[in-house]
């Protein structure tokens, strides 16, 4: 049994005709109930429910507030390497689009996380693109074990490993994984993903599962919206995390809701999601699922981000670079994607404090 | 009023509370200040020795007895090695176990709590136990060595009061060392209830930190908890299932009779 099961059971659900059948009063009573179904989920997404986003967002902020209070992690991403194997149309990475590609050496990594570190982060998302020749495991865990010198908290978001690798990754001190599956309809996924490792659905699907199988202390998943209809992958991503977070309560699950962004490559999104739509996503999860945590990332522009503080979000990332080696060498390489929020630690911790958060810039340690 | 003694101290009062969900950790101090509390805990996971500016530490008052958590804890093999490195960090000997393996509910695991305070009491920490209501458990406690035993009124942060109340109440007729309330309590009213009720002491967090001014509610749970020890020494009348009037209008028939 795994989320590929239960993906199999709703993946040909027909969705409009209940939100065609959505009601006002549908509305209401959802907005006033504690503990909602799927039914009400799906209703969420709907049309409909675009009427109700206030009343969605203000009992958004109150579960929110209940929950996590007025704090927001702070962390950044490192990029260690961007060769890849892979063909994905939406990325730069993809094996095909002329870059410059890099790979940190050691002394490196240790360089960017002294720079890092000295902005005050101690939570860090190692990135890296698909290449088990460039960037084996093995490279992997010793990056983890020089990062771990100057970082309480070290996340990994790289290629779908197996469970044994999991655990040699999470015994070197790696507390969280994030994996995105992209696009939770097999067919487009089959269709965007050309070739490489990652045309493999269900062992980029299972991964999340087999790092929670290890123990690993949190997963974050998510859908990269504009590949498909969005209201469509929320409904998928928020029954994925309803499986996880059953199925291994000692694992706090998150999810990141990602849009695509201007890249090397020239695919451009086919399924437009504009803010309203991402607010309302964002709600009807929040609302589903009160206590997974909301992380948002530098793809969204600075006054968005804060707007979005008050809904539900408990995790951003701060003082981004997509470039490998971005945070300190002098020649970095081409980025993953554009970012749209260009602040630096210092500007976005004040942006919080301004939206009166707390910003947090240590919430776990080694033990 | 009778004093509360936790670990051979004697606390004043009978608040204590938590430093996470705050809007700023300036505000900590003046919290504390109008809550008047002697004991304030802290997740030690938040805790960032490295930071000139950000160390949550600095904004607890001196005068406060730390009480390092050990949330993130699954286990109690991790909760005994959060509850050493907080002593090694120089945070004292006190530690609240929070052994909690369930992300969605935050409910502890009373087994593992147990065999953590074992340990730990036995290197002479000061345990504090976050429990479920369960009385087999809160004398396991007991007997492991905790210093108080701290059964739920409602699952963490969630403000839904006492829900446990039938619970507690046979912990506090049946153990001999102060219970706390801790989580769940989400009104003074309720930490009221909870002192009415003979509880030695309740911890708040979510309802101070969250709420629009943290400062003048602390005040409030201030005032609500003395209230609520106060009703307790003082003895609550009994309920009665009628009604029964202060000044009765048949009591003359019975005056003189056993004179």
């Amino acid at each position: 049994m795994s989320f590929y099961h239960v993906y199999q059971t709703i993946r040909d659900d027909d969705f409009y005709p209940m939100h065609d059948q959505t009601s006002e009063k549908d509305m209401m009573t959802i907005l006033h109930k504690n503990i909602l179904t799927e039914d009400d989920f799906l209703r969420l997404l709907s049309p409909m429910a675009e009427m109700y986003l206030e009343q969605a967002a203000q009992k958004a902020h109150a579960l929110s507030l209940q929950y996590f209070g007025k704090t927001v992690l702070l962390y950044t991403p490192m990029y260690l390497a961007n060769y890849c194997v892979n063909r994905c149309v939406y990325c730069s990475f993809n094996t095909q689009n002329v870059i410059e590609r890099r790979q940190l050496t050691y002394n490196e990594i240790e360089e960017e996380a002294k720079a890092i570190a000295s902005t005050g982060l101690k939570h860090i998302l190692i990135l890296t693109g698909e290449c088990r020749k460039t960037t084996p495991v093995a490279y992997i865990v010793n990056a983890v074990k020089r990062l771990k010198k100057y970082f309480d908290s070290v996340g990994m978001e790289i290629y779908p490993l197996t469970e044994e690798e999991y655990k040699t990754v999470i015994n070197a001190g790696v507390d969280s994984l994030t994996v995105y599956q992209e696009v939770y309809d097999e067919t487009i996924y089959d269709n965007v993903h050309l070739s490489g490792p990652k045309k493999d659905y269900k062992y980029r699907l299972d991964a999340p599962e087999r790092a929670c199988r290890q123990k690993i202390r949190s997963v974050n998943i998510g859908p990269l919206l504009g590949l498909n209809d969005w209201r469509k992958e929320i409904f998928f991503t928020g029954m994925h995390a309803k499986y996880l977070q059953k199925k291994y309560p000692d694992v706090d699950i998150s999810i990141s809701l990602p849009r695509i962004k201007p890249h090397a490559g020239t695919y451009e999104a086919r399924y437009d999601v504009n803010d309203q739509d991402l607010v309302q996503a964002l709600m009807a999860l929040k609302l589903f699922l009160p206590r997974v945590g909301i992380t948002i990332s530098t793809r969204e522009a600075p006054d968005f981000r804060d707007n979005l503080i008050p809904l539900g979000v408990v995790k951003m990332s701060a003082g981004v670079s997509t470039e490998v080696g971005g945070h300190a060498l002098e020649h970095g390489s081409d980025s993953q994607f554009e970012i749209s929020d260009p602040r630096n630690v210092n500007m976005i911790k004040h942006a919080i404090l301004k939206k009166g958060y707390q910003p947090v810039f240590k919430d776990w340690m080694p033990f | 009023m009778n004093q509360l003694v936790i670990g051979g101290k004697t606390l004043q009062s009978r608040l204590l509370i938590g430093t996470g969900k705050f809007p700023d950790k300036k505000i900590v101090p003046e919290v504390v200040e109008a809550s008047g509390t002697q004991v304030v805990t802290m997740a030690l996971r938040r805790v960032d020795l490295d930071s000139k500016e950000d160390n949550l530490l600095d904004y607890i008052p001196k005068h406060c007895t730390l009480l390092p958590n050990t949330s993130g804890a699954r286990n109690a093999d991790e909760a005994v090695r959060i509850a050493r490195l907080a002593r090694t960090m120089g945070c004292g000997n006190w530690v609240k176990i929070e052994v909690i393996s369930d992300n969605k509910y935050l409910l502890p695991d009373n087994m593992e709590t147990v065999r953590a305070t074992e340990i730990l009491a036995k290197e002479g920490f000061v345990v504090l136990p976050y429990m479920n209501p369960d009385l087999m458990s809160a004398k396991r406690l007991v007997d492991a060595g905790a210093a108080t035993v701290m059964p739920l009124g409602a699952p963490i942060g969630t403000n839904r009061g006492i829900r446990t109340k039938e619970l507690i109440q046979i912990i506090i007729e049946e153990i001999d060392i102060p219970v706390v309330v801790d989580a769940g309590i989400g009104r003074p009213s309720e930490a009221a209830e909870a002192m009415e009720m003979g509880a030695d002491a309740v911890l708040v967090n979510t309802a101070i930190a969250t709420a629009n001014s943290p400062v003048h509610m602390g005040k409030a749970f201030h005032l609500a908890v003395q209230a609520g020890r106060l009703a307790y020494e003082a003895q609550l009348g009994r309920q009665s299932t009628y009604g029964n009037a202060s000044s009765p209008l048949t009591g003359f028939l019975y005056e003189g009779v056993n004179s």
